[in-house]
């Protein structure tokens, strides 16, 4: 069980849900969970082989996975995962 | 002895000088400093009048945009009577009145790949205020090659990102820069943009205010600068988070600056994307005038009707494919949306469900707001 911090440009695909509980023992099973529980997160999170993307970071804490074990870094119970995206402001 | 300040400079800056860990000294280094804001906007407006106020001795001011009465809301810097006038221009103007003991500089262009490397070499640091990953990257890839510390800020509707990147330690190395954060920039489109996102007026105010702060802080030696750190902001929630970022030994040596517009994939596609039928605002008036039986389709967002339409039908872009019975299939139909890019993409859906007879309004009701009704508003 761990806590997911949706960034701003993504709220809009779980419904305004700012934090979202999931069950796994992992990072990579909480992020499966959360896309299956909210699927139009899927190509915005993952590419077409179930990678996180390049252009969003994840975090355990406030540690950069590729730092740990990458998305078999293990969570616990009160572990926040935080998404982070790249944003640039004005124009795209 | 003589200060190296005049009467007026030691009364205006009294109140640093009597902070003891940043006194005269800091002040100096504040004065000896040549800063260059690229970009003046939302980040820009308060990120130039606090670094003014703080009196930096040298500030570049760096934008190719004019001021436009949809920038009001956030760009403390302009007023009313600015709109239409060139930013870099009219910021200088504001700010030799708040502190006529500093240099400006105007960059009234845009930063290129041809130009980045002459006009950052001339300053010591770069506070980026832009608003699209192309010069992101640019900015980035230009500070790392110099050797030049990057404070970085970034926003998106209630949410702001600060960072000091490629910062010169003491024993020469460097600290981590935007691509050991993000190698790689999103594909257009999957990132929602500020023109389309929105983004609340204070936001940039607060999280340009923490980018000021980090320049003095590099500048004057003093604290502990936000470097190999990420800070995140969600004006929202009120929550505030510090994440670490290390240099990422994967990350690619940079040694020139690219086409950033490929990089960042802008161009090719959105021509793919519009390539479906078109007509032009003027001939959307014609066949009004003319009576002629068409349907008008607009896709944006109910709010986004509110602040201004053309009396279309109102289905948003993501309820079509529920409401295909809505779109006639007997007559000319022109969809419309703000600037003719979502559009393009519904009519592209559609078209791959046989529809035949769509037409998009090029340049959307913006273009209608330009050239047929003086009175609609823009946003």
């Amino acid at each position: 069980m761990a806590n997911i911090i949706i960034p701003t440009p993504l709220r809009k695909f779980t419904g305004n849900e700012t934090i979202v509980k999931v069950e796994g023992d992992t990072v990579k099973a909480s992020i499966d969970q959360l896309v299956s529980k909210f699927p139009d997160l899927n190509k915005h999170i993952l590419d077409a082989d179930g990678n996180i993307r390049k252009f969003i970071k994840v975090y355990v804490g406030d540690e950069d996975i590729s730092t740990l074990n990458n998305e078999n870094t293990v969570v616990k119970d009160d572990t926040t995962i935080g998404i982070i995206p790249a944003i640039a402001g004005g124009k795209k | 002895m003589s200060t190296g300040f005049s009467k007026e400079e030691l009364e205006r800056y009294s109140r640093h000088l009597i902070i003891p860990e940043f006194n005269i000294e800091g002040q100096r280094k504040l004065k000896e400093a040549k800063v260059l804001v690229i970009g003046t906007g939302g980040l820009g407006s308060p990120v130039l009048l606090y670094l003014a106020a703080a009196g930096i001795g040298h500030i570049g001011i760096l934008d190719f945009d004019v001021v436009d009465d949809s920038n009001l809301q956030r760009q403390v810097l302009f007023s009313v009577d600015d709109v239409g006038k060139p930013k870099a221009e009219v910021a200088k103007a504001r700010l030799e009145k708040l502190n006529p003991h500093i240099d400006f500089t105007v960059h009234n262009e845009k930063l290129t790949s041809e130009n980045a490397l002459e006009i950052i070499s001339q300053y010591d640091l770069v506070a980026d205020g832009t608003d699209n990953f192309p010069t992101r990257y640019l900015v980035n890839d230009a500070c790392v090659i110099l050797g030049k510390t990057n404070v970085y800020a970034s926003i998106f509707r209630f949410e702001g990102q600060v960072s000091v990147f490629n910062y010169q330690y003491e024993d020469g190395t460097f600290g981590p820069n935007y691509r050991d954060l993000f190698p790689t920039p999103p594909p257009p489109g999957l990132v929602p943009s500020c023109a389309e996102g929105g983004v609340l007026g204070i936001l940039p105010g607060t999280v340009g205010s923490f980018q000021a702060n980090e320049v003095i802080k590099v500048i004057s030696g003093i604290g502990e600068p936000l470097v190999g750190r990420l800070f995140l902001y969600d004006a929202l929630r009120f929550d505030t988070r510090t994440l670490k970022i290390k240099k990422n030994p994967n990350t690619p040596k940079i040694e020139e600056l690219i086409d950033y517009q490929q990089f960042c994939g802008i161009g090719g596609k959105e021509d793919v994307v519009a390539n479906v039928k078109e007509i032009s605002v003027l001939d959307l008036k014609k066949w009004r005038e003319e009576e002629k039986d068409f349907q008008l389709i607009d896709v944006r967002e109910p709010y986004e009707y509110d602040i201004a339409n053309l009396d279309g039908e109102l289905i948003p872009q993501k309820t079509v494919k529920d409401r295909l019975s809505k779109i006639s299939s007997d007559r000319d139909v022109v969809i419309h949306c703000r600037s003719g890019k979502r559009s393009a993409e519904v009519i592209e859906s559609l078209e791959e469900k046989g529809f035949r007879n769509l037409y998009n309004l090029k340049g959307g009701i913006l273009a209608w707001a330009n050239e047929i009704d003086a009175n609609m508003a823009k946003y």
